[in-house]
């Protein structure tokens, strides 16, 4: 039957369905992107932010921030906005280096043992049930302390501590597609292994993949500021960590310094904070449910409606 | 001539005394799109007696699943409801909140789910799974619950050993005969069955269907069938709708249905299936696709496709007329063609 009026209808239209529009339509992955982008821009252009080597003594130590220093000097007397800037470049650098290495081994490990199983899963799944109970940061600390110290050693010591975590979630995702009809369409029809593992599994299981890779950022970062703060990075490296290891070694903590040492922990968390609100953007992507949902809400907001789990009643003119 | 619109009085509600058990008016049902809203269901109403099957029949994104679900409130986002009235047994379903919808959901309205056969888990005994619609919803101990679920099987034919498989024990038939079961736990007053025997060979189909109306006989519940089987809900409905992109085009006892088909689409719908008695005839079936219910056609929605198509089907949409007791159809020739045929 017609649409006898001819009224305007109240707006009842969902935003672009792209992925990338999904993602920066979220509110919640607008924010991490900020947080994560703010850095990243620090991070290049360090040089315009903060001009000078942020390891040059620049005054007396311990000053609280004021016009000529903007975050105060550390016990060594260094600038320590300076350090903020010039340490994000190395931190990201090795949180995101270390994530991609780390993914890289999960990915190949978890799909290949769970797609072949048998012995060879029997030999992968042991590797990785090894990596997982043996202490993380233990292992991290001899490493570090055996390896000659630096940035590369950083970034291949928490790969090879930190990989089997995604590597299992990868391995159980794997097990359950190979049982899906379109997986074993592709056997019957002759498929290799490796291109059913790479041309039919892993393009399902992205979402798994990304969210465990930005997930082993922030893994990475965190254990490598750790690391430095322990001492047991290259304490010449400017970095959030080796910041703090230095408002640290100077007492800064003790006679109440707290220029020194938040700037670089904030940073720290903050950066991990932004993460996790990306990954939740991810799963709107993934699900796209979850936009619908959050979209429903939204016109109900519009129509003054209660939130409610049952199909939603918007009265309009037709 | 008698025209009402927009709400014509669905056929069989006329003869009975009695308020129909379910009442659709004018019901919308939209999905939210970035393209806008497409028009799932546009201005339905039926109604459907006690102890009375109706059947709702039309090609696949009609929106006769749209409406079976929001009979019960379960359309997920981006669904919205947009207008109308769903009334069961008096209650305004529309008006429901959660908690309200919680009770009401399979005590009055029960349904068997599209592949309901697997909408059991696999990993749990289809005796608790039946156990579990009962403890929650009766309160039953877990012993009372058992017996009644014995007894559930027994109703639908399947020896009561079987409490103890798991679905993958049992064949496609058995599972659908558990999953009816299910829905008949509660003795709820409406059974909605979604296309309940696609999946299913022939032989097992008419045989859950027999066993559904015999239960319907014994337990008095009425049927909202869904189906795009059209001879097959001819021979198991009293009444029918055809409905086409979001919108009855046809509604009538299914025989009169069957017989004096009128609107061009309910006659292609019939065409598109071989009758077993009778003579040879050749099967025509509709040409073209269902259209886009963003930007539905102007006028009568089937005219792109349809055969016999005036001016007059473009440019205005036919309104659901009764042309004969108890026929209603939304076809601007309807009313020139029985009096032709009469």
């Amino acid at each position: 039957m017609s649409n006898s009026d001819s009224r305007p209808r109240p707006a009842l239209k969902l935003p672009g369905a792209n992925a990338l529009g999904t993602l920066l339509g979220s509110p919640k992955a607008q924010l991490g992107f900020v947080i994560v982008l703010v850095f990243i821009l620090a991070a290049v252009f360090a040089a315009a932010l903060a001009p000078g080597d942020p390891k040059k003594y620049v005054g007396k130590p311990n000053q609280p921030p004021s016009a000529q220093f903007l975050l105060g000097t550390n016990p060594q007397g260094k600038d320590v906005f300076r350090q903020l800037v010039w340490g994000s470049r190395l931190s990201l650098l090795i949180g995101f280096g270390s994530a991609v290495l780390m993914t890289l081994i999960a990915v190949v490990v978890g799909m290949v043992a769970g797609f072949y199983r048998g012995v060879v899963d029997d030999v992968l799944n042991f590797v990785m049930n090894l990596f997982l109970v043996i202490p993380g940061l233990p292992l991290l600390v001899l490493l570090s302390a055996y390896l000659k110290p630096g940035t590369v050693t950083i970034i291949f010591a928490l790969a090879i501590t930190g990989w089997a975590f995604n590597g299992r979630i990868i391995r159980a995702q794997t097990m359950s597609l190979r049982e899906k009809d379109f997986v074993a369409a592709a056997v019957v029809s002759g498929e290799p292994g490796l291109s059913i593992i790479f041309v039919h599994i892993l393009p399902n299981m992205v979402n798994i993949i990304v969210g465990g890779f930005i997930g082993a950022v922030t893994y990475g970062i965190m254990a490598s500021t750790g690391l430095a703060f322990l001492g047991l990075a290259n304490t010449a490296d400017v970095t959030w960590g080796t910041n703090l290891f230095w408002a640290q070694n100077g007492g800064a903590l003790m006679i109440g310094a707290w220029w020194a040492f938040l700037p670089s922990g904030l940073a720290v968390a903050l950066v991990a904070f932004g993460l996790a609100l990306i990954n939740y953007g991810m799963d709107e992507i993934t699900n796209p449910r979850l936009i619908a949902e959050r979209n429903i809400q939204s016109v109900l907001r519009q129509a003054r409606l209660p939130r409610m789990r049952a199909t939603p009643v918007v009265p309009h003119e037709h | 001539m008698n025209t009402k619109p927009p709400v014509p009085e669905a056929p069989g509600s006329a003869g009975g005394p009695a308020a129909p058990l379910l009442e659709v008016r004018n019901l919308y049902v939209e999905y939210l799109t970035p393209r806008g809203p497409a028009q799932a269901v546009h201005n339905v109403s039926f109604s459907i007696g006690r102890g009375q099957v109706f059947g709702l029949a039309g090609e696949s994104g009609c929106g006769k699943s749209t409406i079976a679900h929001s009979i019960l409130r379960v359309l997920r986002p981006p669904a919205v409801i947009t207008g109308g009235q769903i009334r069961v047994d008096g209650a305004d379903v529309l008006k429901m909140q959660d908690a309200e919808l919680e009770d009401f959901r399979w005590r009055k309205v029960a349904m068997v789910f599209q592949s309901a056969m697997n909408s059991l888990n696999p990993v749990i005994t289809v005796g608790e799974q039946i156990d579990d619609v009962l403890i929650r919803h009766n309160r039953l101990s877990p012993a009372q619950a058992r017996e009644r679920s014995a007894e559930l099987l027994k109703i639908v034919g399947i020896e009561s050993a079987r409490l103890k498989s798991f679905p993958h024990q049992m064949s496609g038939g058995m599972r659908q005969r558990v999953v009816i079961a299910i829905a008949l736990a509660l003795n709820p007053a409406l059974l909605i069955m979604d296309e309940p025997t696609t999946a299913l060979d022939v032989v097992v189909q008419k045989d859950i269907l027999r066993q559904i109306q015999q239960l319907k006989a014994a337990l008095g519940f009425s049927i909202l069938f869904i189906t795009h089987d059209v001879s097959l809900m001819v021979e198991f409905s009293d009444n029918m709708a055809v409905m086409y992109a979001g919108e009855v085009v046809e509604m009538a006892p299914a025989r009169e249905i069957f017989s004096n088909p009128i609107h061009p689409y309910t006659r292609g719908l019939l065409s598109s299936f071989p009758s077993l008695q009778g003579r040879r005839r050749k099967l025509t079936g509709i040409p073209g696709s269902p259209p886009d219910l963003v930007n539905p056609p102007s006028g009568c929605k089937f005219h792109p496709r349809c055969t016999r198509c005036t001016r007059l089907e473009t440019e205005a949409a036919p309104q659901l007329t009764e042309v004969t007791a108890g026929h209603w159809v939304a076809y601007h020739d309807g009313l020139r063609l029985t009096e032709a045929a009469a």
